[in-house]
């Protein structure tokens, strides 16, 4: 399961329609018990893909370091990314599960259809290798605050 | 030097986030964290000893890559090591979305709440 504040949940999917009809892409920092990650903040990120930036996304590494890096500092973990697909469901596609490679992370994609944010799943990398990672359909928790998360005890 | 651990990866290393090594090279690094926590080794490296080419390699914010001397490269002992899967996806062409939301069965596992703009 994926929890996330309301919050942060908006601000991807705004994220979303602020790049579109291009793919916007970013890091989700937080926490994780194995079995639930917990989203406390949303780090957007820049798409290097000009070449087709419309149906494809990548994050400079350099950037992923400093975002590390923050999240170090600040106690969390990265947990997960997110992107958005431009008048496409909200769905990961073969390229998704290809470039995927952070397993145990969760993978969150908002449909933005004619510039609009729809649909926002989350879908967790799983497996024990990169040649048999798969992702599975994950549960979307949205809280109404972000406090809210650190205070409740059961899903 | 200190290795940073990517969270995916920090299981194989006794989930740490950052291993410390003595090492004099890039490259010396990389086998002294592989030689303590050998698991590791699959995760980063092909089967014929390659390094997997969606890991990134970064000594302090400098891409591995484009050192001139790549893993030779010297190290000091305050010198930061991260390790980085890349980050990268996108839609594909064939599930191009043509018609309204409607009917397109996007996927039914969410349970978010509505976006109260809509």
């Amino acid at each position: 399961m994926l929890r996330i504040s309301q919050f942060e949940h908006d601000a991807i999917r705004r994220h979303g329609e602020e790049t579109y009809p291009n793919e916007c892409c970013g890091v989700l920092l937080g926490s994780s018990d194995g079995e639930t990650r917990t989203v406390t903040n949303a780090v957007r990120c820049g798409n290097t893909r000009s070449d087709s930036p419309h149906n494809r996304y990548h994050i400079a590494p350099q950037e992923l370091v400093r975002v590390q890096r923050q999240a170090r500092e600040a106690g969390l973990e990265i947990v997960g990314f997110y992107h958005s697909h431009p008048d496409h469901p909200a769905r990961w596609s073969q390229t998704d599960l290809a470039e995927a490679h952070w397993i145990g992370c969760s993978y969150v994609i908002t449909s933005i259809v004619r510039g609009k944010a729809n649909i926002t799943n989350s879908f967790l990398l799983t497996g024990e290798t990169e040649e048999g990672k798969r992702f599975e359909d994950e549960i979307v928790r949205v809280v109404a605050e972000a406090a809210a998360i650190a205070n409740e005890s059961t899903p | 030097m200190k290795i940073f651990i990517p969270t995916p990866l920090r299981q194989y290393a006794g989930k740490q986030d950052a291993v410390d090594v003595h090492a004099s090279t890039v490259g010396d690094a990389l086998s002294k964290l592989t030689s303590t926590h050998p698991d590791l080794k699959r995760h980063l490296y092909t089967d014929d000893g390659k390094l997997r080419a969606f890991v990134n390699l970064y000594l302090n914010d400098e891409d591995v890559r484009y050192l001139s001397d790549k893993e030779n490269t010297r190290v000091k002992e305050n010198d930061h090591l991260s390790i980085i899967p890349s980050i990268a996806g996108g839609a594909d062409h064939s599930e191009l979305l043509l018609h309204p939301i409607i009917r397109w069965p996007d996927h039914p596992i969410s349970v978010g709440v509505p976006d109260p703009r809509n």
